[in-house]
């Protein structure tokens, strides 16, 4: 007891000088051991969300637009339709594994990919800084891979209840090759032509696919319904919606699926992904309602498919907005879109007389242009500061913010994306064309495409 | 004998089937058909195309009976089926030569 009494102080007073030697590494040490804790968790946080965003977006192909599309045919197609978009969640996946993330996502020249990431070499958990920085790279790969499924598979709407099975397979496999992958590209790949955020020299805002998604696939559904020709008795005969029921199932998953489209482009579980969602959110609300009043008025009652219709149109146009508007003109932009997809698909189909089955083009190819031209009205710094200059200086981005001249550039955008998928779409047409035939004959036809094309009826009531 | 075929309104189904029922007749036969008399259908509209759906759903019904029954079976399924609006059906009644029971071969009365 004495003895350690005497001796404790003097340990004391010997102590500082070894701690301070030892110190410095050990709080070094620390600080790394820290760092890597605080990195770790983030990718933790933001990895959870983007696979949860790349789930929801899955469920908006199949079964989300499968049950909005299929309840829109006549009964006799209704599986061959939903087929169309089923198949492709298996189709556009292997391409995407062997070459297609490559050439949408690989390299930095402004038109195209390339073959570095070709059968997902070098594709793992280790996160590719150019796309995100704190997720696997193989979940920004699988994320994006959700969009191409979706994309060829919104086009069905055009053609459906006509082309054969097979020229379909043939037309999807070509079309992502010829117009989405290099879409994607120019938008959203590093160096990419129209890539605001990586030194694109036609610096275009598109947060989650207004132009690589919709325009595309809007506007190539408008040249297959064109070239194909009109469905066998339209447009006198009876077309009705077999089942309106399970599209309104549809399209509530579609909301539900786009939260994951929208708010998931962000790439990470942040503030802006937050903001995405609550565009997303509040501009199908704003459509909803404005198609339905449009509707109401014109036609005397507010229908079930004009409000479905009115939330997809929405959807379709805060889509290139999400990230970069805030709530109140995210609802202007829904509204906008509600009144034009409505006179899109009730009189300028019409006065054309182009049977776009399931409003394809009425829905996505307009709203996807009108939602990328007032994306550069409303775009604006207060919600998306990533845009910034050689000093780090935060830039203006739409008219809101004083830089008018984004109105072109999102012009130029659409020009490209409209010009891409109507040459791109007719050569491929024009191919499937002479090589195995695009449409089926009238007896198949009138049989119904579920019998013909694949033996089978979507409703058995005798078993 | 006579069988009397009744197009009613399908929600007047259970009324007329509980009318009846009560009469003391509970054997028919029904079937969901479709048509159209003065009626003439309504319009839908979907994304501004009009269609006029002319042939309407209806239940026809078809019971064999007595003749002497026939008056008061009819008069039954007026009163449940009756709305008093257009639509609400018609009833034919026709002579039946005879009636077999598969099971046991019973003709006549005895059978239906």
């Amino acid at each position: 007891m004495n003895l350690l009494t005497r001796i404790g102080p003097l340990a004391l007073l010997a102590a500082p000088a070894s701690v301070w030697a030892q110190a410095a590494p050990d709080i070094n040490a620390k600080l790394a051991a820290l760092e890597a804790a605080t990195k770790s968790a983030q990718t933790a946080g933001d990895n959870a969300w983007m696979l949860v965003s790349s789930a929801l977006v899955l469920m908006m192909t199949a079964p989300g637009l499968a049950l909005f599309y299929g309840g829109l045919v006549r009964r006799k197609n209704v599986l061959s339709t939903m087929m169309h978009s089923f198949i492709l969640m298996a189709v556009v996946t292997v391409i995407w594994a062997v070459a297609g993330y490559s050439l949408a996502f690989g390299g930095s020249s402004p038109y195209f990919g390339n073959f570095q990431f070709a059968f997902l070499d070098g594709v793992g958990a280790t996160p590719n800084a150019d796309y995100a920085g704190t997720i696997p790279h193989a979940t920004f790969m699988v994320y994006q891979l959700m969009f191409a499924i979706i994309t060829p598979a919104l086009i069905s709407g055009a053609f459906a209840e006509r082309m054969k099975f097979s020229a379909m397979l043939l037309f999807t496999v070509l079309w992502t090759f010829v117009v989405y992958f290099p879409m994607a590209h120019m938008v959203w790949g590093k160096g990419g032509l129209l890539n605001a955020f990586s030194g694109g020299r036609i610096p275009c805002f598109d947060f989650a696919g207004g132009t690589v998604v919709h325009i595309t696939s809007g506007v190539s559904a408008l040249v297959c319904a064109i070239y194909l020709g009109k469905r066998v008795g339209f447009p006198s005969g009876a077309m009705k919606p077999h089942n309106l029921v399970i599209s309104t199932i549809g399209a509530g998953m579609l909301w539900v699926g786009w939260f994951g489209f929208n708010a998931g482009s962000a790439l990470a579980a942040n503030g802006l992904a937050t903001s995405a969602f609550v565009a997303t959110h509040f501009g199908a609300a704003a459509a909803t309602l404005a198609w339905m009043a449009v509707e109401w008025v014109d036609a005397g009652k507010p229908s079930v498919l004009g409000a479905i219709s009115g939330c997809v149109a929405g959807l379709v146009a805060i889509t290139p907005a999400s990230g970069f508007v805030k709530p109140f003109p995210a609802m202007a932009i829904g509204i906008c879109a509600g009144v034009l997809c409505y006179f899109m698909v009730t009189r300028v189909k019409r006065r054309f007389g182009y049977d776009d089955a399931l409003d394809a083009f009425g829905v996505h190819g307009a709203g996807g242009t009108l939602g990328a031209l007032l994306t550069g009205i409303f775009a604006t710094s207060a919600i998306n500061d990533g845009l910034k200059n050689a000093a780090g200086k935060v830039q203006p981005l739409g008219l809101v913010d004083g830089n008018g001249g984004q109105i072109l550039n999102q012009f130029g955008g659409v020009a490209i994306a409209w010009g891409l998928a109507i040459v791109g779409t007719l050569a491929i047409l024009k191919i499937v064309d002479v090589t195995v035939g695009l449409r089926v004959t009238k007896e198949q036809e009138s049989d119904g495409l579920d019998l013909s094309m694949h033996n089978e009826e979507g409703y058995i009531f005798e078993s | 004998m006579k069988k009397i075929e009744a197009i009613i309104q399908p929600f007047k189904l259970d009324d007329v089937k509980e009318a009846l029922k009560s009469i003391g007749i509970d054997g028919m036969t029904i079937a969901e058909v479709r048509g159209h008399g003065r009626q003439k259908g309504h319009k839908e509209v979907y994304r501004g195309q009009e269609y006029n759906v002319d042939l309407l759903p209806k239940v026809k019904l078809e019971l064999v009976v007595p003749s002497e029954r026939t008056d008061e079976i009819v008069n039954t399924i007026i009163a449940a089926a009756r709305t008093g609006k257009i639509g609400d059906g018609k009833i034919f009644v026709y002579e039946v030569q005879q009636a077999i029971r598969i099971r046991n071969d019973d003709r006549g009365e005895s059978a239906i």
